[in-house]
């Protein structure tokens, strides 16, 4: 093997570093249309801990977490006293998981569906969907919880969030009208516009729509962890694995040219 | 006599170590001229250590139970020390394994490999890949998402249209259920890999008797020393080929790397979003595909409209590489020396298969892909049942006597 090869294939794992990193971010199959892109940060702490608030606040009343122990959450930063006193209502140990007690068949009747485990969702929708769907939900009396989605039409869930969020409504927009806007407060371009359709805030809420924004992402952030609590330590042993390899690939190309220095 | 040597030649006089060894691996003479597509067999052989070792760990913590087993994944994957690594490394694993087997497959058309004398090398490869496709099916169960269960469904479906008796003897059961994840597992963990392993030996002794092939596809053993009786343009596997396959196994490590720590879902093609989801018997999925490696297949059967036929056209076209050491006509092994018709067809039956394998993720309502999964399967085919002709009528060039560097 050459000198140039060996280039040649160190600048294409360089390049497959790259590509794989691009490639990190998984195609999913989901109903509806644009989705709104995430500002989620794994790395903040805060953040995930706020989101694992709000999980155990609003989320697991009808949700569970049946993969994650909650002594889990030591790794986003919080102490065992921390978990046992703001998260664990149900008083169980550190070492359970995050079950509920909602009877299925009660809630199959309530919701027309049991609300899904929510351990691994983030793998299945995409951080991206959950944000959306998140932020778009609207009142519509034809439903039977008198809520509906844009991320997911007709869905089962009512809109748990709209004592913070406010009350969306969706409106009929005409074409013009449409393009001459801007992007203000309140308004889902990208996601929010379907076709000539539009979600409008009704009723304001407790938040603003920026803190709104914001306590969402907290959210998907965690529900992203929670996914896959290994994703931060496989991303710093990769780093070191790859440098290794590289180290590795050049020892070996040099032992290679040793051995074949005879071979004409 | 130092101490070793004592312990060797005491193994010696009673089982042949030494002569194996030098049979097998430090005067076992290979060409001098391989390149880059030579690769693929050494790696091939870390795929399948690195899948049986990490299978074993796998095990240790995986429940074959329809009740516990997208659970003891998840389990794995959080609560078992390095269990998402060790997870991670099978499921990329399997996928690199066909990555590393095609480029093999590949490497085989492009010079020749299949032409005698190694017409058995390369049935007992073909068996090899065979039984590495049924590993694969079987495996991609276990995890009883969503996707391993209708995946399952759909292709064991596939035999309802040839016999149904056959089909409800291979599940067990009337639907994929508990039985046929237990028979699954069974299959993964221990028949197939038996299997596997012994044929991956066989194939090794069967390449070592008739020598190996090249890129110029010329007879090493034709051109000896007079005195030695070593090939001229031959050197021993060891230690000149385990240094240089050394240099290709960290490369090709680096890459698997990459993905297990980087991209461990490859973009929904290693690890699909639907298999996030538990299996739910009620519930299918509204768009089914099966992993990346079956897919140009998968094609095939979706564009032939009557389902038998298609199951048969999806058989014959993995089969039909079982003759394809009796359809080539021609004077030369290697395309380096063969004329434009051949490289004309081989060509197009790459590009084909490549195109039947995205046309195979594809939903099969979009209005393009049947249509076009119908051409490249008809010249996937062509290459083929066309072979005896454009060979026989190829121009080709003047082989050398000797390897060229």
């Amino acid at each position: 093997m050459s000198f140039r090869t060996s280039l040649l294939i160190a600048r294409g794992l360089a390049a497959l570093a790259l590509v794989s990193g691009l490639l990190a971010a998984p195609a999913f199959a989901n109903e509806g249309g644009a989705v709104d892109h995430a500002p989620i940060n794994m790395g903040d702490k805060a953040s995930l801990q706020r989101g694992a608030r709000t999980f155990a606040n609003y989320c697991q009343n009808c949700h569970s977490a049946q993969y994650l122990r909650y002594s889990k959450l030591t790794e986003i930063g919080l102490s065992e006293d921390e978990i046992k006193s703001n998260l664990m209502f149900a008083s169980e140990k550190i070492g359970d998981t995050m079950t509920v007690a909602l009877d299925k068949a009660e809630a199959k009747q309530w919701f027309g569906v049991v609300p899904p485990d929510l351990s691994v969702e983030a793998r299945v929708r995409g951080a991206d969907w959950l944000y959306t769907y998140l932020r778009t939900f609207y009142k519509d009396p034809s439903r039977p919880t008198g809520w509906n989605n844009l991320a997911y039409p007709n869905v089962g869930m009512p809109h748990v969030l709209y004592e913070l969020q406010g009350v969306q409504k969706l409106e009929e927009v005409k074409p013009a009208a449409e393009a001459g806007e801007g992007k203000g407060e309140g308004e889902k371009k990208e996601a929010g516009t379907e076709h000539h359709k539009k979600l409008v805030l009704a009723v304001p809420g407790k938040m603003t729509a920026l803190e709104y924004d914001q306590f969402t992402a907290d959210l998907v952030n965690y529900l992203v962890w929670m996914a896959e609590p290994a994703r931060a330590t496989r991303v710093q042993i990769g780093v070191l694995v790859i440098f290794f390899l590289t180290l590795t690939f050049f020892l070996m190309l040099a032992l290679k040219k040793e051995f074949w220095k005879d071979i004409h | 006599m130092s101490t070793l040597t004592k312990v060797v030649g005491w193994v010696d006089d009673r089982f042949p170590l030494t002569s194996t060894w030098k049979a097998h691996i430090s005067e076992y003479y290979a060409p001098k001229n391989f390149n880059f597509w030579y690769y693929f067999g050494s790696l091939a052989m870390l795929v399948l250590v690195l899948q049986l070792v990490t299978g074993i760990f796998l095990t240790m913590n995986y429940k074959p139970d329809a009740r516990f087993a997208f659970a003891s994944v998840e389990y794995i994957m959080r609560d078992v020390n390095f269990g998402w690594l060790i997870r991670y490394m099978h499921s990329t694993g399997a996928s690199m394994f066909f990555v590393v087997v095609y480029l093999h497959m590949c490497r085989g058309l492009m010079y020749g490999s299949y032409r005698k004398p190694r017409e058995l090398v390369w049935i007992v490869g073909m068996a090899i890949y065979l039984c590495l496709m049924g590993e694969a099916f079987m495996g991609y169960l276990l995890p009883w998402g969503q996707m391993s269960y209708w995946g399952a469904q759909v292709i064991i479906s596939l035999f309802d249209a040839i016999s149904p008796p056959l089909a409800l003897w291979i599940r067990g059961d009337y639907v994929v259920s508990d039985a046929t994840l237990n028979r699954f597992f069974a299959f993964h963990v221990i028949a197939l890999p038996l299997v596997l392993v012994g044929l991956v030996l066989v194939h090794i002794i069967a390449l070592h008797e008739v020598g190996s092939n090249n890129p110029d596809g010329i007879d090493i053993k034709k051109n000896k020393d007079s005195k030695t009786g070593i090939p001229l343009d031959g050197i021993p596997f060891h230690p000149y080929y385990t240094v240089k396959d050394l240099v290709g196994v960290s490369v090709f490590l680096a890459i698997f790397s990459a993905v297990v720590f980087f991209a461990p879902e490859m973009g929904g093609y290693f690890l699909e979003a639907n298999n996030f989801i538990p299996a739910d018997p009620m519930k299918t999925p509204p768009h089914i595909a099966p992993v990346w490696y079956f897919t140009p297949f998968y094609a095939i059967l979706r564009a032939i409209p009557q389902k038998q036929m298609g199951v048969v056209a999806m058989g014959a076209a993995v089969a039909i590489f079982l003759a394809l050491p009796w359809l080539d006509r021609g004077i030369v092994r290697s395309i380096r020396y063969r004329g434009g018709l051949y490289k004309t067809f081989f060509g197009i039956f790459i590009v084909s298969f490549l195109i039947l394998g995205y046309m195979g993720t594809q939903d099969p309502n979009l209005w393009y892909v049947n249509p076009v999964s119908r051409v490249c399967a008809f010249l996937y085919f062509m290459f083929f049942l066309a072979m005896p002709i454009y060979t026989k009528l190829d121009k080709t060039r003047q082989v050398p006597d000797r390897v060229t560097a």
